[in-house]
């Protein structure tokens, strides 16, 4: 591949390392270069995506299916399953409708249809896996003991402060009753596991996005500018 | 010279030790050989009895996929001669097999998991144990296929049939006239001032649906909030940018914003320029909507929907221009990001909850009062089930456990 040729990777490397400066250069303010690197990474990115629906959804689910489907109608024997497929291409075509003015009131019609069967489908999935999955986990004793009959105190605490947290958490998610006396203070509770929740994880993405700020650095100083091995 | 006699008469003694060496270990490791065989193999090594009438056909009550094997165990597996049920597979009565699971010692069924609808399958079970293993005659061909109904998830069903209930009962309450009760939601009771205040400052308000499809909730529910924001702007004449990073978000998104308008008695003040589609790459999207936020300084910005790693740059950009931020998303990795730089944040459900809040439109409040009850049995379930577990774990009375047991099965999801 001419691609891999030395001379192209490292005209690559220092597009790679320009564009990132450029980009970094925001930190600044906003100056011409961010706005060329950015014009470039849009377009780039769009153009790319365009290109990758179309050989990697568009041909592959519908179009190499169909065309196999059509061809067994002459040269047999016929398959009938194809026929399917014309029901998310008569959609796609109502979708592009939006493009001629007279006829853009029809694109409405598969917009309506992926909503709804979102919503249909999304319903089922988060029944089952963030409230029966969740709901199933909480049912458990609060009081733990060992084969011994040790009383378990740490482990006791630990399920004890998860089945607290979940009922405060679910007091605060409760819109029909207003915020006020046990319930408000319940749900004032339910306030603080989840601020608290939110500080952890606060920490640990900043340490994740510390982990691909090196990462940057890494590929400027390593495969850039050799400073580092 | 003594010194050279004494090397060689060690030298030639050396084979002899090695000799004895050599066979000391090789009789100590025979004797722990044969100790670890007759330790497991109580029958002196040789290989189990087979598991006889072995039995394959579909998994019934399920989605397919799958086939069920039983058989029946192997005589010797009480006596600890088998350490479990190999399961082999083949498209073909004459092989090749190929392992695809394996049951452990008393089980007498096994479920493949991994098969396509409609194509036939051999199976053999072959009976494992310390001392060589057997096999059962080839079974099959069997096929797995799906079921009109799932069986194994009519506990799902009850349960969604149990909050549809309540909703639609609540939805006929409210257009009977019965008034529902909503408790405040404060980030929702900022929209109204974020949005005069882009009017009153002549900057446009920026909305961001979210980076995810028509296909998240989130963005459904992002879109559904444009659409009481949008009905907002056009009563007050504020300019409205939408940048999206999905080509149906930005139909769905002109759709929206059109028909709020239209019901503000506004038409001719939408135009398409208000949503734009920006690139599918996350961060090719940000970089846009950054660029657009320092550029066009919007002195309101939204952020309703699914978001990522993005979420972060973009709110702190829209905290540099020093805008009015309200962000409202499920993701539980970025809403920390979003309670940090935003003034309001709608907290997961709150999303959800906000367009009925907003509209305070009897089928959306219907809705939302339905969701009200199922969170109720939640609780009530998760109540009484650590209450029964936990009164079980003190008082050792087995019915108490089994009680909580019958309990958390209604949750199962096979």
């Amino acid at each position: 591949m001419w691609m891999e040729h030395p001379g192209w990777v490292l005209f690559g490397t220092w597009v790679a390392a320009l564009f990132t400066l450029g980009i970094a250069t925001f930190l600044y303010k906003d100056n011409p270069v961010y706005k060329f690197c950015e014009a470039v990474f849009v377009g780039i990115s769009a153009g790319y995506w365009f290109v990758s629906y179309f050989w990697q959804t568009l041909l592959p689910k519908l179009g190499y299916p169909f065309y196999a489907g059509v061809k067994t109608m002459f040269v047999g024997p016929a398959e009938w399953g194809w026929l399917v497929l014309l029901i998310p291409g008569t959609l796609g075509v109502m979708m592009l409708l939006r493009l001629v003015p007279k006829a853009g009131w029809i694109a409405r019609w598969p917009l309506a249809f992926i909503v709804g069967y979102t919503a249909g489908l999304r319903l089922i999935t988060f029944l089952q896996s963030n409230a029966m999955t969740q709901l199933q986990n909480s049912v458990q004793p609060v009081v733990r003991y060992d084969a011994s009959g040790q009383f378990l105190g740490w482990e006791s605490f630990n399920i004890l402060l998860v089945t607290v947290g979940t009922f405060a958490g679910l007091f605060y998610f409760f819109f029909s009753q207003e915020h006020k006396g046990v319930f408000g203070r319940v749900a004032r509770v339910g306030t603080w596991f989840l601020m608290i929740t939110f500080g952890a994880a606060f920490g640990y993405t900043v340490m994740g996005r510390m982990s691909l700020l090196i990462g940057r650095l890494d590929f400027l100083l390593a495969d850039w500018l050799h400073l580092i091995r | 010279m003594a010194r050279q006699q004494q090397s060689e008469k060690c030298a030639s003694h050396k084979p002899a030790r090695m000799g004895r060496a050599s066979g000391i270990l090789l009789f100590l490791m025979l004797a722990l050989s044969a100790s670890v065989v007759f330790a497991q193999a109580p029958n002196g090594g040789a290989a189990p009895r087979s598991a006889s009438d072995p039995q394959a056909a579909d998994t019934k009550g399920d989605e397919g996929g799958s086939i069920m094997l039983r058989w029946t165990l192997s005589p010797d597996d009480s006596a600890g001669q088998v350490t479990g049920y190999e399961i082999f597979r083949a498209a073909k009565p004459d092989g090749p097999f190929q392992s695809v699971g394996f049951a452990s010692r008393g089980s007498a069924r096994f479920a493949d998991g991994s098969t396509d609808d409609d194509s036939a399958y051999y199976y053999k079970i072959v009976t494992t144990g310390p001392g060589g293993s057997t096999e059962t005659a080839v079974i099959g061909p069997a096929r797995s296929t799906a079921e009109w109904f799932n069986s194994n998830r009519a506990n799902v069903l009850v349960i969604g049939l149990l909050i549809s209930g309540a909703v639609l009962y609540y939805i006929a309450s409210a257009r009977k006239g019965k008034k529902l009760f909503i408790r405040r939601i404060a980030g929702l009771e900022a929209v109204h001032d974020a949005i005069g205040r882009a009017t009153e400052m002549g900057r446009p308000i920026l909305y961001i649906p979210g980076i995810q499809d028509m296909d998240d909730v989130q963005t459904v529910a992002g879109v559904t909030i444009l659409g009481y924001v949008a009905r907002t702007i056009a009563e007050y004449d504020t300019k409205l940018e939408v940048p999206t990073s999905r080509s149906i978000v930005m139909s769905t998104a002109r759709e929206t914003i059109k028909a709020a308008f239209l019901s503000a008695g506004r038409p001719e003040k939408y135009s398409d320029d208000m949503v734009n589609y920006i690139t599918d790459e996350q961060f090719g999207y940000v970089a846009a909507v950054d660029g657009i936020m320092v550029r066009e300084k919007p002195a309101t910005c939204f952020y309703m929907g699914a978001f990522f790693a993005e979420a972060l740059i973009m709110a702190e950009t829209g905290n540099s221009i020093g805008a009015i931020q309200i962000a409202g998303t499920a993701m539980p990795a970025q809403l920390p990001f979003f309670v940090a730089a935003c003034d309001y944040t709608l907290i997961g459900e709150e999303l959800f909850a906000a367009s009925a809040y907003l509209s305070n439109e009897p089928r959306q409040l219907g809705s939302l009062k339905g969701q009200d009850v199922g969170k109720s049995i939640a609780m009530l379930a998760i109540a009484a089930g650590t209450a029964l577990f936990t009164l079980n774990q003190i008082l050792r009375v087995e019915w108490f456990a089994s009680a909580g047991q019958w309990l958390k099965n209604l949750f199962i999801v096979n």
